[in-house]
């Protein structure tokens, strides 16, 4: 089993949607949250996800279109 | 010896070995070094770190790699200059430039390169690797090529070619990638975890980012062993940041300066300014963006360290300063025109900020106030192309005459 460790940011509008629910609901994943900040306006939440590597990338893809940012937890890590 | 003990989670404080690794097993917290402190202080004196070799291995009681086996190119102990044109034209009689354009690869990056490349070969690593735009691909193919390591480096697809250039010459493994900078930014990241490579600002991250402590050490010595009331300095990652502020604080530790009383002040171009906009909106996390700036050396849309750095600034009662695009270039010429200094375009954005917080009147005239220059202005000269104004003249003393306005 593959494992990604990402941090997702949501935007406003998305705040109130149950999007890490559905990651483990709709795609073959399993989802452990680790650190989470989420207020009215804005938040984020530091996560895992287990599953195999294709079930991974459609779960990613799918965050993505909803509206979330979805990053590795070391940030951007090209730099000038 | 280094004296590095273990590395700890900062933000559940769990304690791991000295391994290549960067993250919290337990909650994905960013890992930093620990320091065996009693034995640092046995260790160091002024006296020791004043007759040491005139670089940055000077400080090798304070970094987590030895100095014997050193990749060393001969970084750091870079001019520490008093400027007394810019400082009168900002009303500072105590302004002083860090330049660290000067060093091997002309950027700080040979600081935090040598750390990491050193320890990459302590621990038996063949590859020694990174992605970047610019500076950080250029100082990790000439440590690559001074440590006999191989090296790869990726950069987007659509970089400029100047830029690709100062890396290629030192015989990287070069590649560039397609597609948005988050898709390229994701793929460096999963490389990472899955290649037995030694990648710099990733799983060598905890001991690469240490390098940048020097900064702090070699500005304190220079300063006559002190730190300085004020420091401006360059937000991108936030990284070099925090460490100017630990590297203060473990010399007041160790005893070899007084207790730190520095108000730390960042600076960041409009285009990409999450950590100045989380500042202004009085939030401790910076939202990602995607940055969209000419100073590109500070283009880091999702800073690893904005949180800690809105710390510092709490802590010190410094500021974030987001200087608008079109005065990046103008305080690139501002500090070559008063101090004969060509930094890049973070050194414009910088002495942008460094100026509107002197007219904002957050300095008093004789506090002693450092900006940091961290890059030459040879590798972003496209920003002040507009300075070229020649006087085009005919091949005899009339035309001359005529047209050239002799400075009396």
């Amino acid at each position: 089993m593959a494992s990604r460790r990402v941090k997702i940011t949501f935007p406003e509008v998305l705040v109130g949607r149950p999007l890490v629910y559905n990651l483990g609901s709709m795609f073959e994943i399993i989802t452990s949250i680790r650190r989470a900040d989420v207020g009215p306006e804005t938040g984020w939440v530091i996560l895992e996800l287990q599953g195999e590597e294709e079930e991974l990338n459609k779960a990613i893809t799918w965050a993505l279109e909803q509206g979330v940012r979805v990053d590795p937890i070391a940030g951007d890590v090209i730099e000038g | 010896m280094a004296f590095a003990s273990a590395l700890h989670c900062r933000e559940c404080g769990r304690e791991y070995p000295i391994e290549p690794n960067y993250v919290c097993d337990f909650c994905f917290g960013p890992l930093e070094v620990t320091y065996d402190y009693d034995a640092i202080q046995k260790s160091t004196s002024r006296e020791k770190i004043s007759s040491g070799p005139m670089d940055m291995w000077r400080y090798a009681d304070f970094l987590p790699a030895s100095a014997e086996s050193a990749v060393n190119l001969g970084t750091g102990m870079t001019p520490l200059l008093k400027a007394d044109n810019l400082g009168k034209e900002l009303g500072l009689n105590n302004l002083w430039i860090k330049n660290d354009a000067v060093n091997p690869t002309y950027s700080f990056k040979d600081r935090v390169v040598s750390v990491a490349a050193t320890k990459a070969l302590e621990f038996g690593f063949e590859t020694l690797a990174c992605a970047s735009t610019g500076n950080l691909a250029g100082s990790v193919a000439a440590h690559g090529a001074k440590s006999g390591m191989n090296t790869i480096v990726f950069i987007p697809a659509d970089l400029e070619y100047g830029k690709v250039i100062g890396a290629s010459v030192y015989g990287p493994t070069l590649v560039t990638v397609n597609g948005s900078y988050d898709d390229v930014n994701r793929l460096c990241s999963e490389l990472a975890d899955n290649n037995p490579w030694a990648v710099v600002n990733i799983n060598m991250r905890p001991y690469y980012s240490e390098g940048s402590k020097t900064l702090a050490y070699e500005v304190a010595e220079q300063l006559g062993w002190r730190a300085p009331d004020h420091v401006v300095s360059p937000l991108a990652s936030g990284s070099l940041f925090t460490k100017i502020w630990k590297g203060f604080n473990e010399f007041a530790k160790m005893g070899l300066i007084d207790e730190v009383t520095t108000t730390m002040h960042g600076a960041q171009a409009v285009g990409c300014s999450p950590i100045a906009k989380a500042y202004e909106a009085g939030v401790m996390h910076a939202k990602p963006e995607v940055p969209d700036t000419v100073a590109k050396s500070l283009g880091i849309g999702n800073p690893a360290d904005a949180f800690y750095v809105l710390k510092i600034l709490k802590e010190t009662g410094g500021a974030a300063v987001a200087v608008p695009e079109n005065e990046v270039g103008e305080g690139m010429i501002l500090l070559a025109q008063t101090e004969g200094i060509f930094g890049e375009t973070a050194a414009g954005v910088v002495i942008s900020a460094l100026k509107r917080q002197a007219e904002a009147g957050v300095f008093d005239p004789d506090e002693t106030v450092v900006a940091y220059i961290t890059g030459n202005g040879l590798k972003t000269q496209e920003v002040v192309a507009d300075s070229v104004k020649p006087i085009n003249i005919e091949a005899n003393l009339e035309s001359f005459e005529a047209k050239v306005d002799i400075p009396s």
